[in-house]
């Protein structure tokens, strides 16, 4: 039997009196690329936290390439991530929060192919972060994620400030990594990306799995040709 | 190199970088060097730098440590995503801020009491000591504030309050109690007063280093008899480590079980 990318069992989640997980339960199989998407407030951004250890689950258990995860912070050597508005300190350079990272991952990939294609050269990589644009950051943050090869990458919106070059830059990257063997978990409120990206999609309603399957599924059971139509029918039917 | 280690380098980077800090460090250098100018000895400039120090150095430290944890945030989380500790990334970015500002400071009024051919200056050393560890205590307790309130205003709000009533309502508290209670003997009770606001506890060690214990009478002479001695030493010594060691410890208490 293959061990799951990602496993999670049971996750719940509270902040005070608003309940953001409610028992969900996912199996994500390795080397697939699963869209998260579902309504404001649904819960996508509480699993993501808890995946990557930023929150604490109330209970569950998760599981990232059959390793439970716990207080060690070992498992995230797995992981690349990439949030939807990545900051970085003011006053570093492109080249020294890359170093950072690196060294913190105890990773030497380069990333050298991504840097080229993003158009990153070591004149742009020593100015200070802070004389950056929003998408030039959110390149470094892409090259920080895809360089090490990492077996689950999460990306949060990952084209959110990108131009539609550097978006094709990054998704052309995605799709790589997939058919390397990466599995690929996005979130992405653009249902046009997720049907060009997307092996399989969950739908969250408050913090529960609505559906779960393939985008052929997805059609199959709403009856809509485009994702776009079948996620409102699906949104209209949990309301 | 240990993760703390690397994020305290970054820190490091970032900070000597930093306007707010070089200008800070800018501020004391002027000051002192005005202070010998204008002032001449180098016991009364010490004598001078120490209502800025008390009141400046935590004001500046809760207001910069705050709003440094709070606008880190993303990065922060980005840090948190790759495989490292939260203890060690929390005491790489507590120094990270802390020693740059000590640092400034100590460079600020050190570089113009050397130009200035005042390095012998008696309460010299225990200033720049003094004014370090208040920046260690209330660095830390910008960390508590920041790390247990996710909204800048609140966290900023409570961090200024702590200043508040460390730098000024406590004074006010102990002037109270000194004028409800003046005919009874209060140097002791004064004594444990002391001991329990940093604040207090540099102002009176900064008094008794430059010997003008005098001007507060026999207080003074009961406070210089006390810190004089060995038990005194030991305990203003331990004073000063739990201030300077359980806001850290509480901040990091708090850090690590912070949901991001």
């Amino acid at each position: 039997m293959t061990t799951a990318a990602l496993e999670v069992k049971g996750l719940r989640k509270a902040f005070g009196k608003l309940t953001a997980l409610r028992g969900l339960d996912l199996v994500v199989a390795p080397g697939r690329v699963t869209a998260v998407v579902g309504p404001n407030a649904a819960g996508k951004s509480t699993l993501i936290k808890c995946i990557l250890g930023l929150v604490r689950p109330d209970a569950g258990r998760i599981t990232v390439l059959g390793q439970p995860i716990g207080r060690d912070p070992g498992y995230r050597h797995a992981i690349g991530y990439m949030p939807q508005a990545p900051r970085f300190p003011d006053n570093l350079t492109g080249r020294e929060v890359l170093d950072l990272l690196a060294d913190l991952r105890r990773d030497d990939a380069s990333g050298a192919d991504l840097l080229r294609r993003f158009h990153l050269d070591e004149d742009v990589l020593a100015k200070p972060v802070r004389t950056l644009s929003g998408g030039t950051r959110q390149k470094l943050n892409a090259v920080v994620a895809f360089r090490s090869r990492p077996p689950l990458l999460v990306l949060d919106e990952p084209t959110a400030s990108l131009d539609p070059a550097a978006s094709g830059v990054l998704k052309d990257a995605l799709r790589q990594a997939a058919e390397d063997g990466a599995t690929v978990l996005l979130t992405s409120h653009v249902m046009a990306e997720v049907e060009e990206l997307a092996d399989d999609i969950v739908y969250l309603v408050e913090g529960a799995v609505r559906f779960h399957g393939t985008l052929d599924q997805l059609r199959l059971s709403t009856g809509e040709r485009k994702v776009e139509r079948a996620i409102a029918t699906l949104m209209r039917e949990a309301a | 190199m240990t993760t703390a280690v690397r994020v305290l380098t970054f820190g490091l980077q970032n900070q000597l970088r930093n306007r707010w800090i070089l200008g800070y460090g800018l501020l004391f250098a002027l000051l002192t060097d005005a202070l010998f100018r204008f002032g001449g000895s180098g016991p009364r400039v010490v004598v001078s730098l120490l209502n800025v120090v008390l009141l400046v150095i935590p004001l500046v430290s809760v207001v910069f440590g705050t709003l440094h944890l709070s606008n880190s945030r993303e990065f922060i989380e980005l840090l948190l995503a790759q495989p490292v500790s939260r203890a060690a990334l929390y005491v790489g970015l507590y120094f990270g801020l802390a020693l740059p500002l000590a640092g400034a400071f100590t460079a600020g009024v050190a570089v113009p009491v050397l130009l200035h051919g005042g390095a012998g200056a008696a309460g010299l050393g225990t200033l720049l000591f003094v004014g370090s560890v208040l920046t260690l205590v209330f660095t830390s307790l910008a960390f508590v504030a920041g790390v247990h309130f996710d909204d800048r205003a609140r966290g900023l709000g409570l961090a200024l309050l702590v200043w508040f009533a460390a730098t000024v309502l406590y004074d006010g508290m102990v002037l109270l109690i000194a004028t409800l209670f003046a005919d009874w003997p209060l140097e002791t009770p004064m004594l444990v007063l002391s001991l329990l606001n940093p604040v207090d506890l540099g102002r009176v060690l900064l008094l008794l280093s430059v010997d003008v214990a005098a001007l507060m009478g026999y207080t003074g002479a009961v406070f210089e008899r006390f810190f004089g001695g060995g038990l005194g030493v030991a305990l203003a010594g331990l004073a000063l480590l739990a201030w300077t060691v359980l806001p850290f410890l509480l901040g990091l208490r708090g850090f690590a079980r912070k949901d991001f």
